[in-house]
């Protein structure tokens, strides 16, 4: 919403404020201005000037010499503008003044630019003569302006006379933000109001009078509103005798500073109530109204309709019409027909001031994809009241302006009106939601200035029909808090009984995963929830994979971000890729994110969001760097026996299982994480074919923890175990074992038959090729015993060593020698 | 030549060969050659067999006295020397230490986290605890509990993602504030921050997916002040205690009186410049007191009690803090920007 300062002042003209007072003070009471220009910027001392003589410059074609009038002298100007004659009044910048940018409309520098007396090709030239665009404007605001030359003014206009004066720039256009439960902000009016009480000065609403002739409405148009759900009220005036021409200059410059383009009287009176009542109109031309009938209703779907940009639209049984005896006229609210519009020979205006139902245009302009100026007001729900202000406001305008005559009488169909609304005036609880101590006097006042009354007997505050956002206390609190200011509401604490401020369990194990992610070296990366189906296919899934039950988005941004994830490795992968791609060395990331697995299709519930901590490198580091992270996460969330090189002896044991079927790893390369048997994870080396459809060139290692698993499995407690008191004792096996036997399955036999005693097992070689024989590979451990109460005895450890050794044996293990 | 004299020799000719040693084996080797089990002092003790009795304990005492001193001598030396060889090891032990370190490499959190982090750390300092709620939403948390109902325009405004009539990405993390209320334990001091989306096309300052940080106090006698004064608290924490704040009249259907908080440009120190569009002031969230159809609809009588809440954009925050120009970073992973936090 823009709007002139100028304008706002002639309903509150005791205003008197410098730009940026007016900008802070309605900020600060909730009309928040984003910005606002001064149009006559950068524009110092120009002047109308009458060109008295014109020469030819003797040295340049092109130039011509001009002695020109600017009141107190006579000045000569050199100039290439090909528009102007003897006798033209013209707007001139005087030596030292300034201009806000070039003839050629490019973008305007910062502090305009500066004219000085100069020659020009050997000829003295005082002054310049100016365009349209070197006023800071264009032609669109000023049509009356040439295409291209020099901005010529009527002939009335004073010699000598202020030129930013005279084009209406003696003023501020404000932009402001209006919030959408203020919809009688989106108007002069309202904005004018509260101009008037945040500076408590009066505001004066327009007097509105409308002279009529003798004719009465009844004998030119009738109304009938078949579907009074979507149209609460239709108001209808006829006005005659109408004769087109240019609006006023003072219409046209606030439309301009307003941002509309000035076109004729109709259109700029129509306009200009908009903008002053916040309540669009229509006007159309009576005689290509069939019947003299407007019948309001729903349209038939499939309904063509051509509007007045002369494009042929298709309608439903949603979208509310206006029609005549015989055909569509206008699609209600949003914009009129081609077969009806206005041209420069309408005799007779038939006007239009309606309440349509918010909710229902805003559809309809969505389907119709056709957002107009009245659209966009009619969506906020608009106040029947302001339907009939409005239409005799410009009936008004239409007289007083010459335009035509007024017929008696307004065709006005009308659903009951809501009442006004009624709050009860409750001072104490007021303060004591605000924190405040304002008087309810203070308060009373605010209401007077608001147009709210009081009715001390009922102890009611009444609310006008247009503050429809006021409902209950809490609005009126608001209202209060607004203009005492927000600012003089003073700042305190919280008082009453103290909480405990903390992370939620999750949140403290998600940290923590964080926190050990980065002392490994990963960065923390975040991506999209929603990705494209095709993932599946890059990730190599089988068709009939689980993971391709998606819950998809209706309305996506596009395929690419269609379904919400099932799996967190696309994001993981295309976050590397996107590194490898740009030859970032060495990447280690990882990232927390949700995956979401439906319950069941359609969605009747929520779905099962499913925490991952998801890590992925390439560069250094292999298989076993990774399974080093995720121990690491495992250690310090308490998920123990996480290696074979701490202590045995506790129940729980992660266990690797490389039967993971995992089609984007490498079949040789991959293991589910187990813990108490269950499946809480996996890691691998990505499939070849997978990096080859992300473009990594290189192994690519990922890991992906289930942290709701983890942690319905992890804590915090730890308690000390003691120091070993007595001396543990060593044996180290070199031993020739079947490639397929893993290291695993020996150290499960060896947890098994050590027995208490044994405190740990550490593999400290492992070797294949020359020198073992085919089908097995060397493995050597090192086991350690000791016992908690005691020295051990020779005779213990070798009667343990014993039942390994026959393990071992049973394994088809040989001991090397 | 008497015994005396005899002592007197070896003693001299043990101290000069000391003297004129320079390695600790050297002296090792004198040490033996006079002090050792066949050593030259040794010998003259085992000579006493031919000293007349009476003379035995003086000579036994010269003796001993020669081979005092021997010791000291050595000793002495034996320190100047391993000083000397430590201070050549030192010496030549020297290194370049402006050579490159050997770093061990940890990784670094997103910006968002890190932003998210203090947040945290100042709200659980003020005895808020940090709650979460579903990405994917019900119209009901998203929009119904919220004053916000069927037709209402904020319901375009925001732009949904919707999976079908009932289910929704969630547009904001205000939903939170219902589900909390309707545990039904009071009273509530909490933060919830989370994902959100709403079907805004990428580019430099959207994102169809980001990050917001709700908070809701809901108690008895909560007041306005209370939200300004806690507020004020929050911004002098993360961005300096110089901050000032301004709170400005807005607009959310959950929350009556609403507002927007700016606090004052932490570049220029609220004198204006180009970081916050020459006001001097930059906008960080909106807040108000909730609304008592919203305390209603979750079960909380607002004659009884009142709350506030308050909605922080963790991007917004992220960006302006670490001055990040282009908020597809944030999604990008490029380890060259995320090794800078």
């Amino acid at each position: 919403m823009n709007s002139a300062l100028s304008w706002i002042k002639a309903y509150v003209p005791d205003l008197t404020c410098s730009d940026q007072e007016y900008c802070d003070a309605m900020t600060l009471t909730g009309t928040k201005v984003e910005n606002y220009a001064r149009l006559d910027k950068n524009l110092e001392k120009i002047v109308v000037g009458q060109i008295e003589k014109i020469e030819r410059h003797p040295d340049a074609d092109k130039l011509i010499v001009c002695q020109v009038n600017v009141g107190n002298e006579v000045i000569q100007i050199v100039t290439g503008a090909p528009n102007v004659k003897e006798g033209d009044k013209v707007p001139v910048v005087l030596d030292g003044g300034k201009v806000a940018g070039g003839h050629d409309g490019s973008p305007m520098p910062e502090d305009g630019i500066e004219i000085r007396a100069g020659k020009l090709r050997g000829i003295e030239s005082k002054g310049m003569m100016c365009s349209i665009e070197e006023l800071g404007s264009d032609r669109n605001m000023y049509p009356e302006a040439p295409e291209y030359g020099i901005y010529i003014f009527p002939e009335d206009a004073p010699v000598g006379g202020d030129v930013p004066e005279l084009l209406g720039m003696r003023d501020t256009v404000f932009e402001y933000e209006i919030t959408s439960n203020r919809v009688d902000c989106y108007s002069i009016l309202g904005i004018a109001r509260e101009a008037a009480a945040t500076f408590r000065k009066p505001f004066y609403a327009p007097v509105v009078e409308v002279k009529e002739n003798k004719d009465s409405i009844s004998d030119y148009i009738s109304v009938e509103v078949k579907d009074p759900d979507l149209c609460s009220r239709y108001c209808a005036r006829v006005c005659t005798n109408i004769r087109i021409e240019p609006s006023p200059e003072w219409m046209q410059k606030r439309l301009r500073a307003s941002g509309i383009r000035p076109i004729n009287n109709l259109v700029d009176i129509t306009n200009y109530v908009m903008e002053e009542y916040g309540q669009p109109m229509h006007a159309f031309d009576l005689d290509t109204i069939a019947g003299h009938k407007i019948i309001v209703r729903r349209a038939k779907d499939g309904d063509q309709f051509q509007t007045l940009d002369e494009q042929v639209r298709i309608m439903d049984q949603d979208i509310l019409m206006i029609c005549d005896a015989e055909k569509e006229i206008g699609i209600a609210g949003i914009m009129g027909g081609e077969n009806s519009k206005i041209t420069d020979d309408v005799k007779t205006v038939l006007f239009e001031a309606a309440t349509f139902n918010g909710p229902n245009i805003r559809k309809s302009a969505k389907r119709l994809g056709l957002r107009t100026d009245a659209s966009g007001k009619f969506e906020k729900g608009l106040d029947p009241h302001n339907a009939e202000a409005a239409i005799n406001r410009a009936c008004q305008l239409i007289q007083e302006l010459g335009c035509g005559e007024v017929v008696s009488g307004m065709v006005d169909v009308c659903q009951p009106m809501k009442e006004e609304a009624r709050i009860l005036f409750e001072p104490d609880r007021i303060n004591d939601l605000l924190g405040t101590g304002v008087s309810r006097q203070e308060m009373l006042e605010i209401f007077r200035m608001l147009e709210i009354q009081y009715e001390e007997t009922a102890n009611e505050l009444v609310i006008p029909t247009w503050r429809q956002d006021l409902e209950c206390c809490a609005d009126i609190a608001e209202e209060v808090a607004r203009f005492f200011g927000y600012d003089k509401i003073p700042t305190t604490l919280p008082t009453g009984e103290a909480t405990t401020g903390r992370l939620s369990y999750k949140l403290r194990i998600e940290q923590k995963a964080r926190d050990i992610a980065e002392y490994c070296g990963f960065s923390q990366g975040m991506v999209y929830s929603f990705e494209s189906p095709k993932v599946f296919d890059k990730l190599l899934l089988p068709t009939n994979s689980p993971l391709r039950k998606t819950i998809v988005i209706a309305n996506p941004l596009g395929e690419d971000f269609s379904i919400m994830r099932t799996i967190s490795l696309n994001g993981m992968l295309t976050s590397l890729a996107t590194n490898y791609n740009r030859r970032n060395k060495d990447v280690r990331l990882y990232e927390l994110g949700n995956i979401y697995l439906p319950h069941q299709f359609p969605l009747t519930e929520l779905p099962d969001e499913r925490m991952q901590f998801t890590l992925g490198m390439y560069g250094s580091g292999d298989f076993y760097t990774m399974k080093g992270v995720v121990e690491e996460f495992f250690d310090a969330v308490g998920l123990t026996g996480t290696s074979s090189a701490s202590a045995f002896g506790k129940k729980k044991k992660v266990v690797y299982n490389p039967q993971s079927g995992k089609p984007f790893l490498h079949p040789g390369r991959q293991a589910d994480i187990e813990y108490e048997g269950r499946v809480i994870g996996y890691l691998g080396e990505v499939h070849p074919l997978v990096c080859k459809n992300y473009d990594i060139g290189t192994r690519v290692y990922v890991a992906v923890l289930d942290m709701p698993c983890i942690v319905e499995q992890a804590t915090f407690d730890r308690k000390y175990e003691g120091i070993a008191k007595y001396p543990a004792v060593s044996r180290d096996i070199s031993m020739v074992v079947p490639k397929e036997i893993l290291a695993g399955q020996i150290e499960a036999m060896l947890e098994q038959r050590g027995g208490k005693i044994l405190e740990s097992c550490q593999l400290f070689d492992i070797y294949e090729g020359e020198q073992i024989k085919e089908g097995y590979k060397s493995v050597a451990y090192s086991i350690t015993f000791r016992a908690k109460d005691r020295t051990l005895e020779e005779s213990d450890v070798s009667a343990v060593m014993k039942k390994i050794l026959n393990g071992l044996e049973g394994m088809g293990i040989e001991l090397r020698q | 030549m008497g015994m005396k004299e005899k002592l007197e020799q070896i003693k001299e000719e043990a101290l000069k060969q000391i003297q004129s040693s320079d390695a600790l084996d050297r002296l090792n080797e004198i040490r033996v050659n006079y002090l050792g089990k066949k050593g030259e002092l040794t010998a003259v003790l085992k000579s006493m067999k031919d000293v007349a009795a009476e003379e035995r304990p003086r000579v036994g005492q010269m003796v001993n006295d020669a081979r005092a001193e021997i010791e000291a001598v050595l000793e002495e030396a034996k320190s100047r020397m391993e000083k000397a060889a430590l201070d050549a090891r030192l010496k030549s032990e020297t290194i370049d230490v402006t050579l490159p370190a050997k770093k061990n490499n940890v990784g670094h959190r997103h910006p968002n986290t890190i932003a998210l982090e203090e947040i945290e750390r100042i709200f659980i300092g003020m005895g808020y605890e940090v709650v979460e709620g579903p990405e994917v939403e019900t119209d009901y948390y998203n929009f119904e509990a919220l004053n916000i109902p069927a037709d209402h325009p904020a319901k375009d405004e925001q732009d949904t993602f919707y999976i079908n009539g009932d289910f929704l990405l969630r547009t904001q993390t205000s939903g939170t504030q219902v589900h909390e209320m309707e545990k039904g334990k009071l009273p509530i001091r909490m933060i919830a921050p989370g994902r959100v989306f709403r079907s805004d096309e990428v580019d430099a300052t959207h994102s169809p997916s980001f990050h917001q940080v709700e908070g809701l106090v809901i108690d008895k006698h909560i007041t306005f002040a209370d939200l300004k004064g806690t507020l004020a608290e929050f911004a002098r924490e993360l961005f300096g205690e110089e901050t000032k704040v301004k709170f400005r009249p807005h607009h959310f259907n959950f929350t009556e009186p609403s507002a927007e908080m700016d606090v004052s440009c932490f570049k220029c120190g609220g004198k204006g410049c180009r970081f916050c569009k020459g006001s001097g002031w930059i906008e960080i969230l909106g807040c108000g007191m909730v609304h008592p159809n919203v305390l209603r609809m979750s079960g909380i009588d607002p004659q009884e009690y009142s709350g506030f809440a308050f909605g922080v954009g963790l991007e917004r925050i992220a960006l302006l803090k670490y001055e990040i120009d282009d908020m597809r970073l944030l999604y990008e992973n490029d380890i060259r920007f995320l090794r800078q936090f």
